[in-house]
């Protein structure tokens, strides 16, 4: 099957997530410029981390308005899949694929480093190869990653079971200690009402090869492929 | 047409919580100012834009700040003023 790796003007994480598909689970990847109007058939499409457009205004805001959004923003409608890592989630929210938004982190500071978080749902098409309640080691890299919605937002978000990913402490309890950026209830990813569209911050396409550490971000790759296949 | 300046204030929606308006609002108590309850730190964009009337420069500006300038998620704006620049 086909991954379609979007690329915008600051992408950064794009060749990383090229390498997760076809080196980390052996299918094949395209890579498709911002200014395409064209998918060129991609079965999966990823929003890459970085910085598009520089983060201008608030990140992700130009990015929306991108040619290939248009494209992605139908292929989401007629229900197809869309992996929005990092900046790409930043841009989803931006665009509308999901809701909410993602803010300056509570401390200020830049985040790199390696965090934890449990898969709270293994339901989705992005997550079925995990165990219930598995906890990752996943790299953050964002200076915006504060997940915020309005509090009916949450809500239906939490009553539909849409939390995919929370942050966790190392005794895997989503506490504030475990909550790098100050996301409310520990959100680190979300998922569209209709199943088809995964926003996160963390970096899955960064944990995908054991020589950088344990492999945690592979499976959300392989889940995609069964699913996809099936 | 004439040509008008639009100047818009957007700033964190009261709610939505503001670390840098913390920050600076501590760094005002620790200059003295305690009369300091709160601070947010937002954007100020300014628009020259070309229009009939003022009020259609404004009316512009707000249709901007809705589908670009401002996020209304987590933020709040505000024609701030309308002039020939």
């Amino acid at each position: 099957m086909r991954f379609g790796i979007v690329t915008f003007p600051g992408s950064n994480s794009d060749i990383d997530a090229y390498q997760a598909v076809v080196d980390g689970i052996g299918e094949e990847a395209v890579m498709l410029w911002h200014k395409a109007h064209d998918l060129e058939g991609a079965d999966v499409v990823v929003l890459p981390g970085g910085f598009a457009y520089g983060d201008y205004l608030r990140a992700g805001a130009i990015a929306r308005f991108s040619p290939i959004m248009r494209e992605v923003c139908a292929f989401a409608d007629r229900g197809g899949r869309v992996l929005a890592i990092c900046n790409g989630f930043q841009i989803a929210c931006e665009a509308g694929l999901l809701p909410g938004a993602l803010v300056r982190n509570a401390g200020l500071m830049f985040l790199g480093e390696s965090i934890r978080v449990r898969v709270a749902s293994t339901e989705t098409a992005f997550t079925n190869a995990y165990a219930p309640g598995q906890i990752l080691r996943l790299p953050i890299a964002h200076g915006d990653g504060r997940y915020v919605a309005d509090p009916c937002v949450i809500e239906l978000l939490e009553g539909e079971g849409r939390v995919v990913m929370r942050y966790v402490d190392a005794a895997g309890d989503a506490t504030t200690a475990g909550n790098p950026n100050g996301s409310t209830r520990n959100i680190a990813g979300i998922i569209n009402a209709a199943g088809n569209v995964l926003g996160l911050m963390p970096h899955p396409e960064r944990a995908a090869d054991p020589l950088l550490g344990a492999p945690d971000g592979l499976p959300m790759f392989e889940s995609l492929v069964a699913r996809v296949a099936a | 047409m004439s040509r008008f300046r639009v100047s818009v204030h957007i700033v964190p929606r009261m709610g939505v919580l503001d670390p840098q308006g913390h920050a600076v609002a501590d760094a005002l108590h620790s200059l003295g100012f305690a009369q300091v309850r709160d601070v947010r730190v937002g954007r100020h964009v300014v628009v020259d834009a070309d229009a009939d009337t003022p009020e259609a420069a404004g009316d512009a500006v707000r249709t901007m700040c809705e589908r670009l300038l401002a996020n209304p998620v987590i933020e709040d704006f505000e024609i701030a003023s309308i002039a020939r620049p």
